[in-house]
């Protein structure tokens, strides 16, 4: 297929969101492992990204293309060392990991990094419903939330909702995932990191998420940027795709042209890089 | 009678050390070696308050704060210092010796003639050793109360999520540093109060008093744990105190055997290494009667 230069896209992003103003912007982006020493390696080099409100942007690129970097710069967990991120138009380059978390949410593709083990599921919940707010001296209130919280745990389909008092450890993969999204996303980020967040479970239950996910995002309206491996999902979800190599973007398509996108052309594309 | 009078308030009194390990070796999950200095800290802290004249309650208090300041230092040390824990913890540790005989000015201080929390009308008209078990019961539970409530609050609940998974607990923007330098001040004003207590109870305060008292917090964990089984957190901590009292009856045992009083560490040691160890034996022998079962079934069909 024609790869798509970066100079058009840009002109078709500014075409069609003329209107609206950008929710985050990565200028310049680059990020350097083993600086001034032989081994000095940018994994991001130079990268350009503006994210809209709404957006749902699937990533995609082979391994080591910067794809977990690009999530940990926007995240705060790791500092760009050259370029600026901008959250409506203001630098939060500076910002902890911690700070983010008021705009901010993330999941991780292990679905043991996104809950506490020995805690219910109940407790997890609540703990996440209070994202990036002051936590003080006062009772936690868990009961008054049980009924939100199982209606909330229903919409996931794999029996979350009779589990609450479970402690987390002993939930299956499925269910921890789940439970691990619905943290990331109840209390309504205003941009959602999905980290290849099916991706370690079996093909069913990593279906029955990805419906949830995309069902939850539309319903929410959320602005999301999910990595994925699967060419399918990618094509599948989101009104964007955005291909990552060797730490810069190479395909950014959005609306009617990710449509007619297929995957034979994608894989093709990826054949070529 | 009177030893097991005596043994109970013993083990309520010693409770408030491993309700106050509680908090870093099971929630945060890490052993705080800073615990075996903040210990006499307390004591010493206490002794020579309260031998200048000052109330014993508010000496006590005292103890408690000193306490908070020797957990601040390992916790900066740890989470602004990189320093792994147990190294923290011991420097502290290390430098609460020295510190301790300044406080004292010399290596034991008595409370002879002068008053303290075990030293009222009320529990002079009380039984003999019974005056530690009301102080130890009213020192409980306050402590467990308090810690019940806390660890209920919002903030409680993010202190624990810092222990059980201190990723999660960043990603949901809790400030797992604060949390981990919280629960080491507490804990070690906790285990501080203790040894205030412990010292008053005594009538004195020794600069070697803090060795091994790590083994003997986590043997009253430990031997709640195994005694117990699966509770929740509330529990947990109830566990612990019933734990404490049950590693006194132990040792009152042992020390029946006609061991010496020199002996206290080597036994508390032991002690402790079996209770740590009999998680594996049960699970052996699960799997001995699992492995009989299976034959049987076998055989039946």
């Amino acid at each position: 297929m024609n790869a798509t230069t970066n100079e058009t896209t840009n002109e078709t992003v500014n075409a069609d969101t003329a209107t609206k103003t950008p929710l985050l912007e990565l200028k310049d982006v680059s990020t350097v492992v083993n600086a001034h020493t032989a081994n000095e390696t940018k994994i991001l080099n130079g990268l350009n990204l503006t994210v809209y409100p709404g957006d749902f942007i699937t990533v995609l690129g082979s391994n080591g293309a910067g794809k977990s970097t690009l999530f940990n710069v926007i995240g705060g967990n790791l500092n760009a060392d050259e370029g600026d991120v901008l959250l409506h138009g203001k630098s939060i380059k500076r910002e902890s990991e911690e700070q983010r978390t008021r705009f901010l949410a993330r999941v991780f593709q292990d679905p043991k990094l996104g809950t506490a083990p020995r805690m219910t599921v109940a407790e997890n919940l609540l703990l996440a419903s209070k994202r990036g707010q002051r936590r003080g001296l006062v009772p936690r209130g868990l009961r008054k939330h049980l009924d939100e919280y199982k209606t909330m745990a229903s919409t996931m389909n794999n029996n979350l909702e009779n589990r609450l008092n479970t402690a987390t450890g002993s939930l299956s993969g499925g269910q921890r995932q789940a439970l691990s999204f619905l943290m990331a996303v109840e209390s309504k980020p205003e941009l959602l990191l999905l980290d290849e967040h099916t991706a370690a479970l079996d093909p069913k239950t990593s279906q029955q998420l990805m419906t949830a996910t995309n069902d939850r995002i539309a319903a929410d309206h959320l602005t999301c940027l999910m990595i994925t491996h699967r060419l399918e999902d990618a094509l599948k979800y989101g009104n964007r795709l955005i291909v990552l190599n060797a730490g810069k973007i190479t395909f950014d398509v959005r609306g009617e042209e990710k449509k007619q996108l297929t995957r034979e052309q994608l894989f093709n594309f990826f054949e070529d890089l | 009678m009177s030893l097991i009078t005596s043994a109970i308030g013993q083990g309520l009194l010693w409770a408030v050390l491993g309700l106050g390990l509680f908090l870093t070796f099971r929630i945060l999950d890490f052993p705080d070696m800073t615990v075996e200095g903040t210990f006499p800290l307390g004591a010493a802290t206490a002794v020579a308050l309260i031998y200048r004249g000052m109330n014993p309650l508010l000496a006590t208090l005292c103890a408690f704060l000193v306490g908070m300041v020797a957990g601040l230092i390992t916790g900066l040390l740890y989470t602004k210092g990189r320093i792994p824990i147990l190294l923290a913890g011991i420097l502290v540790m290390t430098a609460a010796y020295s510190v301790n005989l300044r406080i004292m000015g010399r290596a034991n201080l008595s409370l002879l003639g002068k008053s303290s929390l075990f030293k009222n009308d009320f529990l002079a008209s009380l039984p003999q050793y019974f005056d530690s078990v009301f102080v130890g019961l009213v020192v409980i539970i306050v402590v467990t109360l308090l810690l019940v409530f806390f660890l209920n609050t919002n903030l409680g609940q993010a202190f624990i999520a810092t222990g059980d998974n201190p990723t999660m607990a960043r990603s949901i923007g809790i400030k797992t540093d604060r949390m981990t330098i919280m629960g080491l001040m507490i804990s070690n004003g906790m285990i501080a109060m203790g040894g205030a207590l412990v010292a008053q109870n005594n009538g004195y305060a020794d600069v070697n008093m803090g060795i091994g008292i790590i083994v003997i917090a986590l043997a009253s964990i430990i031997i709640g744990e195994v005694a117990f089984g699966d509770l929740s957190l509330t529990q947990r901590l109830v566990a612990v105190t019933l734990g404490s009292i049950l590693y006194r009856f132990v040792l009152l045992i042992v020390l029946q055997l006609n061991f010496s009083a020199n002996d206290l560490n080597l036994l508390s040691a032991i002690i402790l290494a079996i209770c740590l160890l009999l998680p594996r034996f049960r699970k052996f022998f699960h799997f001995d009667r699992l492995i009989e079962r299976s034959v049987r079934d076998e055989r039946n069909n």
